[in-house]
């Protein structure tokens, strides 16, 4: 049997990434992940709530925080996991340019939050020397953020991996379910971040 | 046997093969010799304990080597010999049992498996790199903060790797379980070892990350200077014992609860009748893995988290005695008037009643938050949690082992052999530990490499250590039964026990794709619904046809090998920045095989519907 006419049929179901076993799978597979990943940075935020105000003579967050470029951060990030809603929106309608034009909008998002992010740390280091090691409250802040900011670097080389990847060759049954499960990894990187902006960031300037 | 395996293949194939599987039995295999060989070695170092401890103020040990082997022993026993020994079992045993071909991620699989066992080995490289872990398989800090040398640190980067495997193997029984099942195996059609499978999944799926950060923020204090557990910068050293408990409470259930699912599945098969009380097993099951996550911190009564937290989680642990309450009454009662076969599967599993509800009942004494303030640390807490884990655990694999041997290996298990050693581990464990509820109630604590002489704890002290050696000869004749049954053993039929599920109505052992045709269950217990209605074989629910199987691959076993490398990189780059290079080498090599799984296209390839019918049945 040739794998292109199987996954390669003349009209595309309407859920082509989840129109194979592996596929389905795969959908699944990411979401009891993603629920493994809750618990992850649950932990992380249990720390962080017990350490935020451990910050031992070192700077605060109060003192530090500037909410101007997180709110510019999170208006790129949840930006981001729009877009993706419209890149997934046009492989449902078998629109590979159109996915993958606004999968790239969603990468180019993705990288100015990192931008931003490695802009804030460097901010911090060099104008309050506030680090990883000033406190366990540093400790905890770089750790739960550069978490994250791990997350968001890892689903950009995915994203861009199996673009890149499938650029000639189009959508198929065997692809799809790469790009769907990136959406979905890439909206619960986004909701964190929510998490974070509200626990760390306003909490930590209002008290 | 399958078209590919039927020629004798080279020694260097064999192992070629193994490396690259992605099929689950041969998975299991694996699983099932790493695992075996971290029980002999924890048992070696469990005998060394037990010798130190023979008689009082004893020298065979060092005080530091004794806090060496206390840690390795306790910890590879729960990570690399309890948990591999049951995930090969349900490698081997859960896809059969549901009527599917493989697992959901056959890759992932073999990912898991190569994770582990480069943990366990990078773990017990420190045996030969300047010294052990010593810090208490909890690895409390302080103490693990402070603890010099390298030892710690092989503790943090071997159970980081290995704990990533587990949690990839139990998404991919979740899976499996989920979109694999044979058309009409329903959820309440399961059998009871599947159902604890699904069930321990989830507890792994939830529980172990709480470990991967514990361990994170333990790694960072130890090798990057942050100052999460350092007092004098704020830090707090309580959030790692909430940490490692929140993982390590679900994790004593995800040790046992697959044992209860064999202790189900072996009852009813040699009772020859249904389940007693299946729904409510189901029930039971899923209720203590919920309650499972709500007593972390009974471990924790003397850390003075004050006195209502623990009064809520004193109520919440006794809570747990009434699911369990209803097993161990449901297999009493499905023994109840069944036509019984006492064998060595049933004999492990007989035994296990009376072991572990005697261990349940010391737990619900440690429950009590008052009575916990006197035996918190001594004697009387080892008891009871070899009561459980041996008791529980340990039963239960060697029943399943004794169980399912035939279904993995072809061959039965000698029966003379099994019974000889079952009697001996049975006599030699309750010798080891029933007297060390005594020894703590008479105060003795753990983790004390001596004792002194008339504090009248040197007999209790003598006595453990002979029925240690018992355990130890049990065990020994266990590995001899295996080497014997493999060369002289005889060869099983593919239904040896006259079994209900479905694993039963397929060759012993399977063929690689396992069934050649999908069979449909009508019903709990399918086999037996078929023997009973004259028919004795299951119907094919699907036309034969071609069999879609995945393809193997080395890049499991070479990602592993990368973090293995990474592993000692981060170790070793606190004394030189050197070793860097290895991080980033290791680190490279895993992410670009990363990369090659996501970029190279897997198809996996088919069995035509000619050569299965061209096979033999």
């Amino acid at each position: 049997m040739s794998h292109d006419h199987s996954l390669n049929p003349e009209t595309m179901p309407q859920e082509p990434e989840k129109a194979t076993l592996e596929g389905k799978n795969k959908f699944l597979g990411l979401w009891f992940f993603l629920g493994g990943e809750t618990v992850l940075f649950a932990s992380l935020f249990g720390t962080f709530l017990a350490l935020r105000n451990s910050t031992a003579d070192g700077p605060a967050g109060e003192e530090i925080f500037g909410l101007e470029l997180v709110f510019l951060m999170t208006m790129l990030l949840l930006t981001s996991s729009l877009t993706s809603v419209y890149a997934m929106y046009h492989m449902k309608n078998n629109d590979f340019k159109k996915m993958q034009l606004w999968l790239g909008i969603t990468a180019f998002l993705g990288i100015g939050f990192l931008a931003c992010e490695i802009y804030e740390f460097y901010h911090y280091i060099h104008e309050y020397h506030f680090t990883f090691r000033s406190s366990a409250f540093g400790s905890a802040f770089y750790t739960l953020v550069g978490f994250h900011g791990g997350h968001v670097a890892f689903g950009l080389s995915w994203l861009i991996a199996i673009m890149v990847r499938n650029a000639k060759r189009g959508l198929n049954l065997y692809n799809a379910p790469k790009y769907y499960t990136f959406s979905l990894y890439w909206h619960f990187i986004d909701v964190v971040w929510v998490f974070i902006f509200t626990v760390v960031y306003l909490m930590g300037k209002v008290g | 046997m399958s078209i590919a395996a039927a020629q004798k293949k080279g020694f260097g194939a064999v192992i070629w093969d193994y490396l690259t599987t992605v099929d689950h039995k041969k998975i299991a295999h694996l699983y099932l010799f790493g695992g075996g060989f971290f029980f002999l070695l924890g048992g070696l170092e469990a005998l060394f304990i037990r010798i130190q401890l023979i008689k009082p103020e004893n020298d065979f040990l060092s005080a530091g080597l004794y806090n060496e082997m206390i840690t390795m022993h306790g910890t590879t026993m729960i990570f690399l010999a309890a948990m591999p020994l049951l995930l090969g079992i349900m490698n081997a045993i859960m896809p059969l049992q549901i009527g599917a071909r493989d697992v959901a991620f056959p890759f992932l699989n073999s990912l898991g498996f190569w994770l582990f066992m480069f943990g366990g080995v990078l773990l017990n490289c420190s045996w030969f790199l300047g010294g052990a872990p010593d810090a208490g398989w909890t690895a409390y800090t302080p103490l693990s903060t402070t603890s010099p040398g390298h030892g710690v640190d092989f503790y943090i980067l071997g159970l980081q790797i290995s704990g990533a495997g587990t949690l990839m193997g139990g998404i991919n029984f979740l899976v499996t379980i989920v979109t694999m099942r044979a058309p009409g195996m329903t959820y309440m059609r399961m059998p009871l070892f599947t159902w604890t499978t699904f069930v321990t999944s989830v507890l792994i799926l939830f529980a172990f990350p709480a470990l991967t950060v514990g361990l994170f923020l333990l790694m960072f204090d130890r090798m990057f200077g942050s100052a999460f557990f350092e007092v004098s910068l704020g830090g707090n050293a309580v959030i790692w014992q909430h940490l490692f408990w929140i993982f390590g409470h679900p994790e004593v259930y995800i040790l046992i609860l697959p044992a209860f699912g064999v202790f189900s599945d072996i009852f009813a098969t040699f009772s020859k009748k249904r389940l007693f009380g299946y729904t409510a097993m189901v029930f039971a099951t899923i209720l203590i893995a919920f309650l499972g996550f709500m007593v972390w911190a009974h471990h924790m009564f003397t850390v003075g988290l004050g006195p209502v937290a623990n009064a809520i989680f004193a109520i919440a642990t006794m809570a747990i005695a009434v699911p369990t309450g209803i097993k161990i009454f449901n297999w009493l009662a499905t023994m109840w008037g069944g036509s019984i076969t006492i064998n060595s599967a049933m004999l492990w599993s007989l035994a296990f009643i009376p072991s572990f509800t005697i261990g349940g009942m010391t737990g619900v004494m440690l429950a009590s938050a008052v009575a916990d303030y006197q035996y918190h640390d001594s004697y009387f807490v080892v008891a009871h949690f070899h009561y459980v884990i041996v008791g529980g655990v340990v039963f239960g694999i060697l029943a399943a082992l004794h169980y399912w041997w035939p279904k993995m290996f072809g061959k039965i298990l000698n029966e003379a052999l099994g019974k000889l050693s079952f009697w001996l581990f049975f006599i030699g464990f309750h010798l080891t530990f029933f007297i060390q509820h005594f020894l703590g109630l008479m105060g003795m604590p753990r983790r004390y490499w001596v004792f002194l002489e008339d504090q009248g704890l040197d007999i209790g002290n003598l006595v453990s250590t002979i029925g240690a050696l018992l355990m130890g000869v049990g065990g020994l004749l266990f590995v001899i039964n295996i080497i014997y049954t493999s060369v002289k053993g005889e060869k099983a039929p593919a239904d040896p026990w006259d079994g209900r599920t479905l694993e039963w109505a397929i060759p012993s052992p399977p063929p690689f794709y396992n069934f050649k045709q999908t069979p449909l269950v009508r019903g709990l217990d399918p086999l037996w619904i078929e023997k009973t209605e004259g028919k004795g074989e299951m119907t094919a629910a699907e036309p034969l046809g071609d069999i879609h199987m995945p393809d193997g691959s080395i890049l499991p076993f070479i990602m592993s090998l990368g973090f293995f490398i990474a592993g000692f990189g981060f170790i070793y780059q606190v004394d030189q920045k050197a070793w860097l290079v290895a991080v980033f080498a290791g680190m490279g090599i895993a992410l670009a095989c990363m990369l090659i799984r996501s970029l190279k296209d897997y198809h996996g390839f088919h069995i035509t519907k000619e050569e299965l019918e061209r096979e033999a049945d």
